[in-house]
């Protein structure tokens, strides 16, 4: 690294920015890819149904399927709801 | 019995048909009887990149639908003892390639063949999910790139649920790590991921990191795979990365950038 880069890298490291936008991405897939191939239509049909009473944003609704021993899985439903919503 | 390598990476342009053209012919060259097979369907370009694409008659397809058996569609290399190549077919039928056709070629090639090395096709479309399906082992070819990186998560996430190994309950496909088109320099100046950052993310046993190299263009200008330019950094790179292969350990070479004069290190260029 050249003396010049030194100044500059600092301010302007995009290959760390690429590394934490792609550890979030992948993540977020990998925790995708373990469910069934239901789960993104089942997020879908309950945040409809959410829908029909409060308005919410799709990133308010998180469905996550989790294996809890061999013969036990738990369905989690997490809903944000907006605090100035009554 | 044959070990099959299917050389993958989901995103395209990353070196795939480079990587499967370079590790089947180092294979070929410490003597082991390899064939490497484009699975790239509608695409064929393997024959180009090692230089057989007038030898051409019948391919994989043709033999699948018995239209030609294996003996007259196999192209022997004509620089290895070792070394041959099943062309992918130019047909636009997608469905060209079935699970059981497909299953059929390679035992038949794994009587004959140590190394059967496919070439898969860019995306997760039928031809890189058959290219996967029969493997015993996956090189995942990278660029240190967010596009690529991403694509090969997805693409390691289906070696293990897609694949034969993983439907039948086998032992899980051998993964292996390879970064191209590497540049020490861009990752020194923060430009571009390191390969440890690219390990910290898809945590795959790196089997071998390819400098960004003049040399890659000119072997395949020449349909010359470029581990036969054994005098380049790619060259070399790739040579590495087939003996780790065959269980040899070596120094990782090209991730440090190069030792610059002292003027050059001040002023950068």
């Amino acid at each position: 690294m050249s003396l010049l880069d030194y100044f500059r890298s600092n301010k302007n490291n995009t290959a760390q920015l690429a590394k934490e936008r792609l550890q979030i991405i992948v993540a977020h897939e990998r925790g995708q890819r373990a469910g069934p191939d239901y789960l993104p239509e089942l997020r879908n049909d309950i945040l409809q149904v959410i829908r029909k009473y409060v308005e919410i944003s799709p990133e308010q609704v998180t469905v996550q399927l989790e294996q809890k021993g061999s013969n036990l899985s738990v369905l989690e439903l997490n809903v944000m709801l907006p605090e100035d919503n009554k | 019995m044959a070990r099959i390598i299917v050389v993958t990476s989901g995103k395209g342009g990353v070196g795939k048909t480079t990587t499967s053209a370079a590790i089947g012919t180092g294979l070929a060259q410490a003597g082991k009887k390899t064939v490497i097979v484009d699975f790239d369907i509608g695409l064929r370009n393997l024959d180009l990149i090692m230089g057989c694409e007038r030898r051409v008659v019948y391919d994989f397809v043709n033999v699948i639908n018995e239209e030609a058996n294996l003996n007259q569609a196999l192209i022997k290399d004509k620089r290895i003892e070792n070394l041959y190549i099943l062309p992918a077919s130019q047909t636009r039928d997608k469905d060209a390639l079935t699970k059981e056709g497909v299953e059929k070629v390679l035992n038949d090639l794994a009587e004959r063949f140590d190394y059967i090395v496919c070439d898969s096709p860019a995306g997760i479309e039928k031809g890189a999910m058959m290219a996967l399906y029969f493997a015993d082992e996956a090189i995942i070819t990278s660029n240190p790139e967010v596009s690529s990186v991403r694509d090969s998560d997805r693409i390691i996430g289906m070696l293990s649920s897609k694949s034969r190994r993983a439907e039948q309950g086998l032992e899980p496909i051998v993964e292996h790590l390879l970064i191209t088109r590497y540049s020490p320099k861009r990752v020194n100046t923060g430009d571009m991921l390191s390969v440890e950052d690219i390990n910290d993310i898809l945590a795959v046993k790196l089997l071998g990191v390819i400098p960004e190299s003049q040399a890659v263009l000119k072997a395949s200008n020449s349909g010359e795979p470029v581990i036969l330019d054994s005098e380049s950094d790619a060259g070399m790179a790739y040579q590495d990365a087939v003996d780790r292969l065959l269980g040899e350990s070596r120094e990782f070479r090209f991730i440090q950038e190069e030792k610059k004069g002292l003027l050059s290190r001040i002023f950068g260029g």
